[in-house]
């Protein structure tokens, strides 16, 4: 009997939800870690049993914790964050220069092969890997070695590199993105990486058009055809198709273009979800309503789903890491709110309920599809 | 016998009950006592001090006898009641956020 798992990741603590295939009825567990908050956590796709957490609190710093029963025992790993070589600086927000201090782990990314492989994406930005199952780290330098690092800054979240994704085609081809540098790759396992911001339009930014600085909230692609990429930038949806080299702006109708999440439906490569979010300085749905908007079409094309979400007096946002897939058919379509209801669609989104609706502010949502 | 009591986050983390008993050698200092401390719970490595400067994080303070040692070098020695265990050694999550 084929079931999800789904963990998500709060201002105070874990939890971790499991339901059969239908999705109607949810096992609520939590939270671990309480009162600690959990940016990110994730399940390896190549063991189902071992997850990762990124635990942090202002106080006592930054944990990880790892799991090798899906979620009912953890132990803390390696929490130690060392910037390879001299770190040097960036800017800071008033363009003053800054040295690189860690701050914290955003975004935990297994290895598609590896359980003992993962990949961290931190504050200030850079990526992490670790290859003993979170129990050392050493930082991929090259991506901080870039000639524009001593010029990126951080957006109003931080300096964080919160997007990594790992094309399953070709194991040396990574994808990140960093708020406010924009989207990266590299084709040689992380040895060199260049600017992938071609065609994004920036108007809080010096130069629009710059090669790097854009605030990119997240990317996101379908396992199938890797090369095609979907952006949410901080305004305007992208698309990309042919690995970030250029992109093309498909916000088409959507009721305004700023938000966090993006994702793509399992066996549709070309249905894609976002989540409008009024504007930059006011981040709740507009008039409201909470949409998610669904194209199948790549973009341009967009379609308000509604369905058993509130359409009044709803002011929650929804961050970058907190919507999500599973592989199920239907695709089940997950996302958590800044109010703490997470909320599932088993029928790729056409009709949405709450599985939790009192949670701590939701930052991140996982799910894993069980056999 | 140094006597330590952490804050609670850090008492769920080590997995330990009210106070923690160590047996510190040499000198009886803020270090010797951290050092002795992440020796036996090696999970609270970084969540006091700085993995690599070893400073203090700035959210915690160090406090004995009624005092805030915070400021005090890390190599000057505790008060006499403390490396004799008549007092404890407090690491605290200072109060703050609202």
């Amino acid at each position: 009997m084929s079931g999800v798992r789904v963990l998500v990741g709060t201002r105070k603590g874990a939890f971790v939800l499991t339901s059969d295939g239908k999705r109607e009825r949810w096992d609520i567990r939590g939270p671990h870690f309480a009162g600690w908050e959990i940016y990110h956590l994730k399940g390896s796709p190549a063991d189902p049993n071992r997850l990762y957490a990124s635990q942090s609190t202002g106080w006592f710093g930054q944990l990880i914790q790892r799991s090798n029963d899906g979620g009912n025992t953890w132990e803390p790993v390696g929490n130690q964050f060392v910037y390879d070589g001299v770190p040097g600086t960036h800017q800071w927000y008033d363009g003053t220069p800054h040295p690189w201090e860690f701050a914290r782990v955003w975004h935990l990314e297994p290895s598609l092969t590896d359980p003992d492989t993962v990949y961290a994406g931190v504050e200030d930005a850079a990526l992490f890997r670790s290859i003993d199952g979170g129990q050392t780290w050493q930082e991929i330098p090259g991506l901080r070695r870039h000639e524009s690092a001593p010029s990126w800054q951080p957006g109003a979240g931080g300096m964080c590199l919160h997007t990594i994704l790992l094309d399953p085609s070709d194991p040396g081809r990574i994808f990140i993105a960093i708020s406010s540098a924009g989207a990266f790759r590299t084709d040689d396992a992380g040895k060199t990486w260049r600017p992938i911001n071609r065609g994004l339009v920036s108007e809080g930014i010096p130069d629009p058009t710059a090669e790097v600085g854009h605030c990119v909230h997240r990317i996101a692609m379908h396992r199938s055809r890797p090369g095609v990429l979907f952006m949410q930038k901080h305004w305007d949806v992208m698309r990309s198709d042919d690995a970030g080299e250029s992109w093309q702006e498909v916000s088409g109708n959507l009721p305004t273009d700023f938000g966090f999440p993006i994702d793509v439906h399992a066996h549709e490569p070309d249905t894609i979800y976002v989540v409008p979010i009024k504007n930059d300085s006011e981040h709740y749905p507009p008039e409201g309503k909470l949409r998610v908007y669904r194209s199948r079409t790549g973009g341009h094309e967009w379609e308000a789903l509604t369905k058993g979400l509130p359409q009044r007096d709803c002011y929650v946002n929804v961050l970058r890491d907190a919507m999500t897939v599973d592989s199920l058919d239907p695709c089940g379509v997950y996302f958590g709110t800044t109010g703490g209801q997470v909320y599932v669609s088993a029928d790729a989104g056409d009709n949405w309920a709450p599985i939790v609706r009192d949670l701590p502010a939701v930052l991140s949502v996982e799910v894993q599809t069980l056999s | 016998m140094i006597r330590v009591v952490l804050p609670a986050h850090l008492r769920t983390l080590a997995r330990v009950d009210g106070e923690v008993e160590l047996e510190v050698e040499g000198p009886v200092t803020q270090r010797s006592v951290l050092d002795a401390l992440e020796a036996r719970y090696p999970m609270l490595r970084g969540t006091i001090r700085e993995h690599v400067t070893q400073q203090r994080r700035p959210f915690v303070r160090f406090f004995a006898c009624e005092r805030d040692l915070s400021h005090e070098p890390p190599d000057a020695p505790l008060p006499d009641v403390v490396a004799t265990g008549a007092e404890p050694f407090l690491v605290v999550g200072a109060m703050a956020g609202g």
